[in-house]
């Protein structure tokens, strides 16, 4: 698969999500800069983490505005698959494609460490390969991510099984010990209502080696190849 | 013309830094603190000498880039040079 | 070149303005003798600066030949921004390590920030990807405000730069003493990775290429101390000069990118970080490496501020900048990846064939200086050196005087709180140590180990001194901190191929400081030859004190090992119940100088133990054998807090799970704190599968190091048996996990979360 992977300036987890998809996965990983207009030829986005425009302002504000925008929101609109990983999750907010938004961590601090979540939806294209109720572990890595939206739009995620990724204990139990920064309703990861876009906070790309001591991050891409594979089988060729 | 910015998190949003500051000033002996709200002051100078306009353009600002209205707001003054 | 055009006079300086400079009058003469005239304000200040401590070493520079600095892997040795080292593979390690003491007092966040900077560009202006920082700090104990302040926004400040550089903290260590309450130290560490031809120096070769700015633009930060009285000197100066440096990560990522296209794209003849005294340093090193002269118009450096005199744009320490010479003709390609990455660049000068400094402001030439004078020819001085009248005090330590432990439990309990022992998970957690998917022993353990992607090889990486050993014996405390470093790496499953040192002392104007600082080089020169580890950078911090007191002499290191296989990676922890447990190396009564004397006896005396270099090398022969045949499951290095803590750090720190270990200790005829609590060196705890018990045994043997099977991993508590004469029982205690593992998890985030009262 043709997987781009957009740089921003000040983008850090851009080459780690392209080392694992070419050198773990075999597949094709494309940098795409930001200044580009189109992301013809792919067949997923990722907008990867790190500090896009150092941060400043708000997480994601700036590169919201990216040339590449345009192109992306447009093929999010047709059915294409997006993964938002940290900063890249905090850019699918200010775009309006996730709903919510991120404030600072409860302890107001940068937290990188190992977390366990759990896949509260399994048909997804980003979670196909996964167990439900299967309990991954992943490295977080940020100060703002501690999820916020109102009420209506909690409960329509919760309604709509949008609500993917949730912080939980090593036993998968969803309590407020085991949430690291505060999110709302323990939220790590939420996709858009047609299914195609995701957000999360913790890094797959961190955990997709045994050298690395976590493979878990494995399950979220192998099922998006699956699925990007099972929707070539559909098309007319 | 220059316009003074400043953007707040909504009532009703924690706001852990205000709180944490709360706190301090609290340990520090200012028992008379109450609630503490932390934001940004942005200050932005303009080549526009119509207020109406002025005023039109800064908005869009806020609405566009320097707040996100899902948790923040903003207030501006607008300052004659 | 305008040959007959004069350089721009301000009048000869009055000896009040010399000596705001920080000059002697010897100095001077100097100077008037390189220059064959009296130097105007401008070139004063240059000469001030670029003689100053900081940039000339002038103190330390005789003392530090004694290093060796030569060896098979050494591709780039001292002089350089930072050192380099080979890997194989046609790959080299490029690292350095630099002090941000005073800066960091000042403004713990912006100081630790620009310290991260500033060692980050001297790895990438050799064209090396950063892929690890490490930090040493040493700040006042934390029941002051004061030092939880500190440390709190060195660590923000540390974790802010980091973190958005994408370059991953990946370990170091803190120590705490009241000696560092008014004086912390800030050292980084950064290692980089680089194909080894493509490796970049400062140089500005090849007379008629271009000099390139790039980078921030130049404001008035930092600009040196001394206040001018100078007429010429004050038309925008009024005002208080900002002092505190602010750092900018963000643009220092996007430097970083554009730096290594131009590498990509073999753009460069030389590249060069502007760090202390900016963009004089830069254009006159560059130039003095490579017999040349640079010819700068100051007109055209981009200017943050209005109305900056040439004084200040010279002297200016603004972050995130670099000075480069362009290869002929590339000039344009340059400008283009700058405007890509969105960074300010500008065309500022050119290499000339005539071995000045020549600044110009338009047409008017405002200073010329020959390079070399400035950069190479500083003073030199040998100080006096003699060691001071309390140094017989503080090794006098009569131990029969102290009672031995009566309850060794308690002890132990309060050495894992100890914050100097103490998990520093609150500090780690807030850097990233992932980034760049490399890492894979994350901080906790001896050592850091990074692997290095396209290769099967990795890099260990640890930074050690122990300041309290080098105050009671500055030649020891060298060559026992090398011997630590060495170790921790040896651990890992390294082999020790290089090393940085950051040295940071006192006042060397007073001899007692300056013998302190000759018996720590001589101690650490020593130690790295008898292990044959070339010092291939470093980096010298004198006027370390405040108010008359001077911090303990304090050496740091940063070590760096070589791992060819993954396989061989190890780690400190205790691995499956059932592993046996093996002490190699011997215990002896060495308790002058230990944390354990510190926090239970409130003592810093005594003599630290002896360095046996030839014990020690065995140990790192045997250690590196065992590993790489597969016998052992985890290794530790034994030190602050003696075996009992070494052991318990062996149960606690496996991040997935605890264990327990049983353990029998035979007394000898040793006191029982210096059996538990001693810190006798060449020492490392290992477990060991059953199966493989006979094989270690007899591979130890053979290797000639001392070793006594301890007991086995279990599941349960940590018990310790102590037998004395006729193996009965003298002291037996029984610790449970969560106990211990309550205190030294949680002690440091729990002083440092304390409310001042």
């Amino acid at each position: 698969m043709n997987i781009g992977i957009v740089v921003f300036p000040g983008s850090n987890c851009d080459r780690d999500c392209g080392y694992v998809l070419s050198k773990v996965l075999g597949q094709t990983a494309q940098f795409i800069w930001h200044q580009e207009r189109s992301v013809k030829g792919m067949d997923a986005i990722i907008l990867p983490g790190g500090f896009s425009y150092g941060d400043y302002l708000r997480t994601g504000a700036i590169a919201r505005f990216s040339p590449i925008m345009d192109a992306i929101v447009e093929f999010a609109g047709r059915g294409g698959m997006v993964l938002g990983i940290c900063n890249g999750f905090q850019m699918l907010l200010e775009l309006g494609i996730l709903p919510g938004a991120m404030l600072r961590n409860r302890d107001l601090s940068f937290i990188c460490e190992e977390h366990y979540i759990r896949v509260e939806n399994v048909n997804t294209p980003f979670t196909n390969h996964c167990e439900p109720g299967q309990i991954l572990k992943l490295p977080i890595a940020h100060a703002e991510g501690n999820y916020y939206t109102n009420p209506v739009t909690l409960s329509s995620l919760q309604a709509n099984a949008q609500i993917v990724f949730r912080y939980c204990d090593r036993e998968g139990n969803v309590t407020s010990q085991a949430n690291p920064n505060g999110s709302l309703d323990n939220i790590a990861g939420i996709r858009n209502a047609a299914g195609n876009v995701l957000g999360l906070m913790p890094h797959p790309e961190r955990g997709a080696e045994r050298l690395l001591n976590n493979e878990d991050g494995i399950y979220i891409f192998r099922s998006m190849i699956s699925a990007l594979e099972a929707h070539k089988l559909l098309q007319p060729v | 013309m220059k316009a003074k910015i400043y953007i707040t998190l909504k009532n009703g949003i924690l706001d852990p830094q205000g709180r944490a500051i709360q706190q301090s000033l609290q340990a520090l002996g200012f028992d008379s603190v109450g609630e503490v709200r932390i934001g940004k002051f942005i200050e932005v100078d303009l080549c526009e000498t119509d207020a109406t306009s002025g005023e039109t353009t800064i908005k869009a600002m806020c609405e566009k880039l320097l707040a996100n209205t899902v948790i923040e707001e903003y207030e501006y003054e607008i300052l004659e040079t | 070149m305008t040959q007959e055009s004069k350089v721009l006079p301000q009048g000869p300086p009055t000896s009040k303005v010399i000596e705001q400079h920080g000059l002697s009058e010897d100095e001077y003469q100097q100077i008037l003798k390189h220059l064959g005239r009296e130097p105007n304000l401008t070139e004063l200040g240059i000469f001030s600066v670029m003689w100053s401590e900081h940039c000339s070493y002038k103190s330390s520079r005789i003392h530090l030949k004694r290093f060796p600095t030569e060896g098979e892997r050494v591709v780039q040795g001292p002089g350089e921004n930072a050192g380099a080292v080979d890997i194989g593979e046609g790959l080299a390690a490029v690292f350095k390590m630099e002090s941000h003491n005073h800066p960091s007092y000042i403004e713990p966040f912006q100081g630790a920030a620009t310290g991260v900077g500033g060692i980050l560009r001297d790895i990438f202006t050799m064209g090396a990807r950063p892929i690890a920082l490490l930090n040493s700090l040493r700040f006042g104990e934390l029941d002051l405000p004061k030092s939880r302040h500190i440390l709190k926004g060195v660590v923000s400040g540390i974790s802010s730069y980091g973190n958005c550089m994408g370059v991953p903290t990946v370990g170091g260590e803190i120590t705490f003493n009241d000696i560092y309450s008014k004086n912390p130290l800030v050292n980084v560490f950064c290692l980089g990775i680089v194909k080894k031809d493509r490796l970049l120096r400062g140089l500005a070769k090849g007379t008629g290429n271009q000099v390139l700015y790039i980078g921030a633009k130049t404001g008035r930060d930092g600009i040196h101390g001394a206040t001018m009285a100078s007429d010429s000197f004050d038309d925008a100066s009024d005002k208080k000069r900002p002092n505190v440096q602010v750092g900018d990560p963000f643009l220092e990522k996007l430097l970083l990118e554009a730096c290594l296209e131009f590498l990509e794209q073999d753009l460069l003849v030389g590249i060069q970080d502007m760090g202390a005294a900016g963009l004089t340093s830069s254009s006159c090193e560059m130039a003095s490496r490579a017999g040349t002269g640079v010819d700068l118009d100051l007109a055209k450096v981009p200017r943050r501020e209005s109305h900056m005199t040439p004084y200040e744009i010279l002297l200016s320490e603004s972050q995130e900048r670099m000075l480069l010479v362009a290869q002929p003709g590339k000039e344009e390609s340059v400008l283009a990846i700058c405007r890509k990455w969105g960074i300010d660049a500008a065309v500022v000068g050119q290499v000339t064939d005539d071995g000045f400094l020549r600044i110009r402001e338009g047409n008017q030439i405002v200073a010329e200086i020959p390079a070399h004078a400035l950069a190479e020819e500083g003073p030199r001085y040998e100080r006096p050196a003699a060691p001071p009248s309390y140094q017989e005090f503080l090794q006098s330590l009569n131990i029969d005087m102290l009672p031995d432990v009566k309850n060794p439990a308690d002890v132990l309990l309060k050495l894992l709180a100890s914050p100097t022992i103490a998990s520093k998970r609150w500090v780690f957690r807030q850097y990233d140590h992932m980034v760049g998917t490399n890492t894979v022993v994350c901080p906790g353990s001896d050592s850091a180990v990074v692997r290095i992607k396209g290769t099967t090889k990795a890099l260990a990486m640890t930074t050690d001194g122990n300041s309290r050993y080098c105050l009671l014996n500055p030649y020891l405390g060298g060559g026992l901190a090398v011997a630590e470093a060495a170790r921790n790496l040896v651990c890992a499953g390294a082999q020790p191929i290089g090393v940085t040192d950051c040295l940071n002392f006192g006042n060397p104007e007073r001899p007692d400081i300056m013998w302190q600082f000759i018996m720590a080089v001589e101690g650490i020169a020593d130690a790295c030859r008898a292990f044959q580890i070339p010092v291939v950078s470093g980096n010298v911090s004198f006027y370390n004190e405040t108010n008359g007191l001077s911090i303990y002499p304090t050496p740091i290191l940063g070590m760096v090992g070589l791992i060819e296989r993954p396989e061989d990676i190890t780690t400190q922890w205790f691995k499956q119940a059932g592993d046996h447990i093996c002490l190699l190396g011997e215990t002896k009564e060495d308790l002058g100088g230990t944390e354990y004397l510190k926090v239970i006896h409130s003592r810093e005396q005594g003599n630290p133990p002896w360095l046996d270099v030839d014990r020690e090398k065995a140990l790192y022969t045997c250690m590196l054998t065992l590993i790489q045949k597969g016998l052992i499951q985890s290794a530790h290095d034994c030190s602050e807090g003696g075996l009992l803590v070494t052991l318990a750090e062996c149960c606690l720190t496996n991040p997935s799970e605890l264990f327990g270990a049983t353990v029998i200790l035979n007394q000898d005829r040793l006191r029982l704190d210096a059996l538990l609590f001693g810190e006798s060196p060449s020492r490392v705890v290992v477990s060991v599968k059953s199966e493989h018990v006979k094989q270690v045994k007899e591979l130890v043997q053979e290797l000639g190091v001392p070793s006594t099977e301890l007991g086995q991993v279990t599941q349960g508590n940590m018990d310790i048996t102590v037998r004395g004469a006729h193996d009965l029982p003298v002291s037996q205690l029984s610790l449970s996990l969560s106990e211990m593992s309550d205190q030294w998890h949680h002690a440091l985030a729990r002083q440092l979360e304390a409310e001042a009262s």
